[in-house]
C-alpha cells in the first residue's frame, strides 16, 4: 500500500505540483521533474491521438449516463434499431428532438496512456475532464488506486481550486492541500 | 421526462450525502450585499453591475467545475442536451438545491432555457424603484458567469444571459444558454 509520490500537470503540460510521500524512489532534480511532466504530457497526447475513436454514435450505447437518455426516449416508439441508424429513425419518431444529435459528439474521447509499470513502481495517470493530469507513483502491486486518485482529486478541488488566492494553472502552493493529503495517505497505511 | 431520471438521481444522492450545507440566509444576504455594493460602487450603472457579476461568476465557475467533477464522478456528456440535464439536475442541485427546468430547445439542439421556479439568491429581494433597475439590472447575473466559466473548463464555449426575471415583474425567471462551440484544443503545446 505504498504511495511514493504525486505529480500534477496542468492542461498545458506544466508541472504544478510534486510531492514525495514515502521514500522508495530516487529523487530527480527540479528540472528533471519539469522535463518529466512535459514529456509525459506529450506522450499522453500522442497515445490519445493514436487511440482509435469510437464510432460516432456508439458512445451513446456504451457510456453509462447517456444510455438512459436515448434508449428511454427511443423505446416508446418501438424502435430497437441499432444505434447507427438513430438519426434516421429519430426523424420518423415522435421523440425526434432527443435522439437526433446533429453536431459532432464531443463525448468519450480516446483515452491516453493510463499506466506505466516497472519492477519497482507503477505510474498511474488520471486525467480530469478539465485536462489536469494527476500522476501517482505507487508500489506496482498496490490495489484500488482509483480510490486514492479520487480522493486526491477531491482534495485538489477543495483545497486548491477553492482557495481564492490560488491562481489557476499556476504551481500549487497550498499548505492545507499538503496537510490533508499527507494526513489522509498516512491514515491509510 | 424519463431521460432526466438518471441525472436527477445523481443530483439527489450527492445533495444528501456529499454536500456540506450552509444557512440559506447567509447565502442570500451575502449575495444581496455584493450586488447592492456593486450598484453603489458603479453609481447605478446597472449594465456595468451585470458585467461585473458575470465576471465574478465566471471566476467561480472555473473553480467550481472541479468540485462538481470530483464529487459527481460523472463522465463527459455525449451531447449538449445531456449537458443541460447535468447542469440543471446535478449542478444546480448540489450547489443551490434547486433544479431549474430545461426547456425551449432550438431545433439544432444548441440553445435552451433554464426556468427557475425558485431562486435562493433572490429571496427577500426587491429591486430599487429608481425607474431603471427594473429594466436594466439582472440581479442573479452571477449564475450566467458560473455556467460560462464551468463549461469553458470542460471545452464548451457558451453564452448565457437572463431574458426574464420575476424580480422585474416578469412571470418567470428564465436564462437562455447557447452553445457557441466545442473547444478542441486538446493538442500538446507546440514547443519543440
Amino acid at each position: 500500500m505504498t504511495v511514493f509520490s504525486l505529480i500534477i500537470i496542468n492542461k498545458a503540460g506544466g508541472l504544478i505540483y510534486q510531492r514525495e510521500f514515502q521514500p522508495g524512489l530516487r529523487k530527480l532534480s527540479t528540472n528533471d521533474y519539469l522535463v518529466l511532466a512535459g514529456t509525459f504530457h506529450g506522450v499522453h497526447a500522442i497515445t490519445r491521438t493514436i487511440t482509435p475513436k469510437l464510432p460516432l454514435l456508439a458512445p451513446t450505447a456504451i457510456s453509462s449516463t447517456p444510455t438512459s437518455a436515448s434508449s428511454n426516449l427511443a423505446s416508446p416508439s418501438g424502435t430497437s434499431t441499432p444505434m447507427t441508424t438513430t438519426t434516421t429513425a429519430a426523424a420518423t419518431t415522435p421523440s425526434v428532438s432527443a435522439t437526433s444529435y446533429t453536431y459532432p459528439i464531443p463525448g468519450v474521447p480516446a483515452t491516453g496512456l493510463e499506466s506505466l509499470e516497472t519492477d519497482k513502481f507503477r505510474l498511474t495517470c488520471f486525467q480530469t475532464l478539465t485536462g489536469t493530469k494527476f500522476l501517482l507513483f505507487t508500489d506496482p502491486h498496490m490495489a484500488n488506486i482509483e480510490v486514492v486518485m479520487k480522493k486526491i482529486y477531491e482534495f485538489y478541488a477543495d483545497f486548491v481550486m477553492k482557495n481564492p488566492f490560488y491562481q489557476l494553472e499556476m504551481p500549487v502552493r497550498c499548505e492545507a492541500f499538503d496537510r490533508n493529503l499527507n494526513g489522509w495517505l498516512r491514515g491509510r497505511t | 421526462m424519463s431521460s432526466n431520471t438518471k441525472a436527477s438521481r445523481i443530483g439527489e444522492e450527492l445533495w444528501k450525502t456529499r454536500v456540506d450545507k450552509v444557512n440559506a440566509e447567509l447565502v442570500t444576504l451575502t449575495y444581496g450585499t455584493i450586488v447592492a455594493q456593486l450598484c453603489q460602487d458603479y453609481d447605478g450603472n446597472y449594465q456595468e453591475v451585470n458585467k461585473q457579476l458575470e465576471k465574478m461568476g465566471y471566476n467561480i465557475g472555473m473553480r467550481l467545475i472541479e468540485d462538481f467533477l470530483a464529487k459527481s464522478n460523472v463522465g463527459r456528456c455525449a451531447n449538449f442536451r445531456e449537458t443541460a440535464d447535468m447542469i440543471s439536475k446535478v449542478g444546480f442541485r448540489i450547489f443551490l438545491n434547486i433544479a431549474p427546468t430545461v426547456t425551449n430547445w432550438t431545433s439544432d439542439n444548441n440553445q435552451f432555457s433554464l426556468v427557475f421556479d425558485e431562486n435562493p439568491l433572490a429571496d427577500f429581494v426587491e429591486l430599487p424603484d429608481d425607474g431603471r433597475a427594473q429594466d436594466e439590472l439582472w440581479f442573479s447575473n452571477i449564475l450566467c458567469g458560473v455556467l460560462r466559466g464551468a463549461l469553458e473548463m470542460v471545452q464548451m464555449q457558451i453564452e448565457a444571459h437572463f431574458v426574464s426575471d420575476i424580480l422585474r415583474g416578469d412571470d418567470t425567471t428564465e436564462m437562455r444558454v447557447s452553445l457557441v462551440r466545442y473547444i478542441e484544443d486538446e493538442m500538446p503545446p507546440e514547443e519543440e
